[in-house]
């Protein structure tokens, strides 16, 4: 017993021993970034555009850099095992980019204090070393109404949804008001896949939308299939976090495209020159977080018009969540010329008036 | 629209129904693949890769097939030629397409594949409601049930049917009668292999024409459902294929038309519909007894 005793606080020394002499070498060392992404990278959507992050964090830092990520983590148990592996692996940075990664985060960057945890779409930063970022996609999603009004013959617009969380919540608000700006009877008809990443089935709600008379689709799950869907039945549709036009030529409106490198880049110098900080980062339009695809198939009217609403957004001169707002039941939410906070948007869990739909608890 | 509606459960069906159908003839013959999954993934990726490379459509399929029964050779040499474990045989055989098909896949990620038109018979396929139904899908869906007529022909009015049956209720007996068990066998597996990949050829070139990772997003694991769902019989799968593709889409449209049903539970009811058949299909403890291929999953090695 005792010899065990011996031998695992030799162990035990020879360990911490080690760990010292990384801390003092961490200035010449690599920094080591590492992500974890819900999907695959070859989703050419949500986790693809996380990986074109980490490419660019590469390019730029070249030798000062070591990556690695995990990808398909389910949220979840999963996810903490996934995000407790990289942190004892030496990660100094680990990106965790998918909302049910939120709690698992916040447990395992407990555990790790010197280990610099980046939480993207979600609001918790239980520790000093919990960082959370977000993109306003719901900018882009208030410009995708106002071009799904002027384009509608039907007035009524297919919204392929995954989860009821407040980020998908607040998509489908902007995208609604967006539309009402234009047309106050436009309608939104609204099928949860209840998954970010299924070809076949997102495929499937999508023929649905179409067969139910919608002849506008957008997206919030990560597949480029619905868009093969509107091409094939010759209607209109929006890409989804990454440029989709190449799977539908005249059927792509525009897409919104998250742009990770930047913010990602910026991070890891950060840890690299010890100036990290915790920070509660929510980027859109203005900072290049939030791009437009180019406006295609369109005529140059919307066109135009809906240059100009990026621009006002762009330019801070409109807020998409401006009163008058009414709640779905009618009551009144914002008053006239009110803007929302953040907080609110990042918690919202409830429709504006005019979605056609029951919202999931 | 009930039409379009049939027709969209046709195209949720069908990959199902080939998978299954492949899966159904090697259990038949007492080997249990767990790979399905993975053979399915690995034909996706090179129908389309080889569909795009080429040109043809046609050489991408054909290409799936043979992908889909060499990766299932690989299943056959280890359990029946070196005996192992054929659950954890077949759940690395899973894990490894679906890592395989990603690695040989990411140069084709973020390109438009080709697809496998639907075929257009003049007159016929212009009939009012079942004009399209019928005669107006992808030639798939045709092959699907081809398919499933065959294996059903092949297991229970043919010689060589009886023979597969026989390796699968009592290999020791086969073996006795001089039936070369292993070689039955690796037949089996091998034409599962090629029914799954031809399933996911059929996602990757008609469903949703283009490649991208875990594209199968289980449903091969819902093809393996449907075997025991059908307790072995051919035409029991069509049924399940069908109704599971019909709950999936019916509940999309009552989310479209705007039902106040719970979404989560609407995404969940394929799933509570196979449970629920199961259970009232399990209750006959006899039929089920008979049906159920004795030796599923049992090894077999011959003695010298």
């Amino acid at each position: 017993m005792r010899t065990k005793k011996t031998f695992l606080a030799l162990t035990a020394a020879a360990v911490l021993g080690l760990a010292a002499a990384g801390t003092a070498q961490a200035q010449d060392d690599p920094t080591k970034a590492c992500f974890i992404y819900v999907g695959p990278i070859g989703d050419f959507g949500w986790s693809y555009q996380h990986h074109q992050g980490l490419l660019q964090v590469e390019e730029e830092l070249g030798d000062d850099v070591e990556t690695a990520y995990l990808e398909s983590v389910p949220e979840g148990a999963d996810a903490e095992r996934a995000i407790e592996r990289f942190a004892r692996s030496g990660c100094d940075i680990i990106f965790t980019t998918s909302f049910g990664y939120m709690d698992p985060t916040n447990k395992v960057a407990a555990k790790f204090p010197d280990v610099k945890f980046e939480h993207a779409t979600g609001y918790k930063r239980e520790h000093p070393n919990v960082a959370t970022y977000n993109s306003r996609f719901y900018e882009g999603r208030y410009i995708q109404g106002v071009i799904a009004a002027k384009m509608s013959e039907a007035g009524v617009a297919g919204y392929i949804a995954s989860f009821p969380i407040p980020e998908v919540v607040m998509g489908i608000n902007a995208f609604m008001l967006g539309a009402q700006s234009i047309d106050p009877d436009f309608k939104v008809k609204v099928v949860w896949a209840n998954t970010w990443f299924d070809p076949g089935k997102e495929a499937d709600a999508a023929k649905a939308l179409i067969d139910q008379g919608v002849d506008i689709i957008t997206q919030h799950t990560d597949s480029t299939a619905p868009m093969q869907v509107a091409a094939e039945r010759g209607i209109k549709a929006f890409g989804q976090a990454s440029d989709m036009i190449e799977f539908g030529p005249e059927t792509q409106l525009t897409s919104i495209v998250d742009d990770w490198g930047p913010y990602y880049v910026e991070r890891v110098k950060a840890v690299r020159d010890g100036t990290w900080e915790q920070v509660d980062v929510w980027a859109g339009l203005a900072e290049g977080h939030v791009v437009m695809a180019p406006y295609t198939n369109m005529p140059d009217d919307v066109k135009a018009l809906a240059e100009e609403t990026e621009e006002k957004i762009r330019s801070g001169e409109f807020h998409p969540f401006t009163g008058p707002v009414n709640k779905q039941d009618g009551t009144s939410w914002l008053a006239e010329g009110e803007v929302t906070d953040d907080g609110t948007l990042l918690g919202m869990n409830f429709y504006v008036e005019g979605v056609d739909d029951q919202l999931p608890n | 629209m009930l039409e379009s509606i049939l027709i969209t459960i046709a195209t949720a069906a069908t990959p199902l129904l080939i998978a299954a159908m492949g899966e159904l003839v090697v259990e038949r013959s007492g080997v249990l693949n767990l790979g399905v999954e993975g053979m399915m993934i690995m034909g996706a990726i090179s129908g389309f890769a080889v569909a795009l490379t080429t040109g043809s459509v046609w050489i991408g399929v054909f290409a799936a097939i043979l992908v889909g029964a060499a990766f299932a050779l690989i299943f056959g040499f280890l359990t029946l030629s070196l005996v192992t474990n054929q659950v954890a045989t077949g759940l690395a055989l899973t894990l490894f397409g679906l890592g395989l098909s990603g690695m040989l896949g990411e140069g084709f990620v973020g390109r438009p594949g080709l697809k496998l038109g639907r075929i257009d018979i003049p007159f016929l396929s212009d009939l009012p409601f079942v004009g399209r139904l019928l005669f107006g899908q992808d030639p798939l869906f045709y092959v699907s049930l081809l398919l499933t007529a065959a294996v059903a022909y092949f297991l229970f009015a043919t010689r060589a049917g009886l023979m597969l049956r026989a390796v699968g209720d009592n290999h020791t007996s086969a073996h006795a009668q001089g039936i070369n068990v292993v070689a039955v066998r690796y037949l089996a597996v091998m034409f599962g292999g090629a029914c799954a990949g031809l399933a996911g050829a059929y996602l990757s070139l008609v469903y949703t024409p283009q490649w991208v990772e875990n594209m199968t997003a289980g449903r091969g694991w819902i093809a393996l459902a449907l075997v025991v769902f059908a307790s072995w019989r051919p035409w029991r799968v069509v049924a399940g294929a069908y109704l599971f593709g019909g709950v999936t889409i019916g509940q999309l449209h009552a989310q479209a038309q705007g039902m106040a049903i719970p979404s989560q539970l609407l995404s969940s009811l394929p799933y509570l519909a196979t449970i629920a058949v199961l259970v009232i299909i399990s209750r006959n403890r006899r039929l089920t007894m008979m049906n159920t291929p004795a030796s599923l999953g049992r090894p077999f090695v011959p003695e010298r």
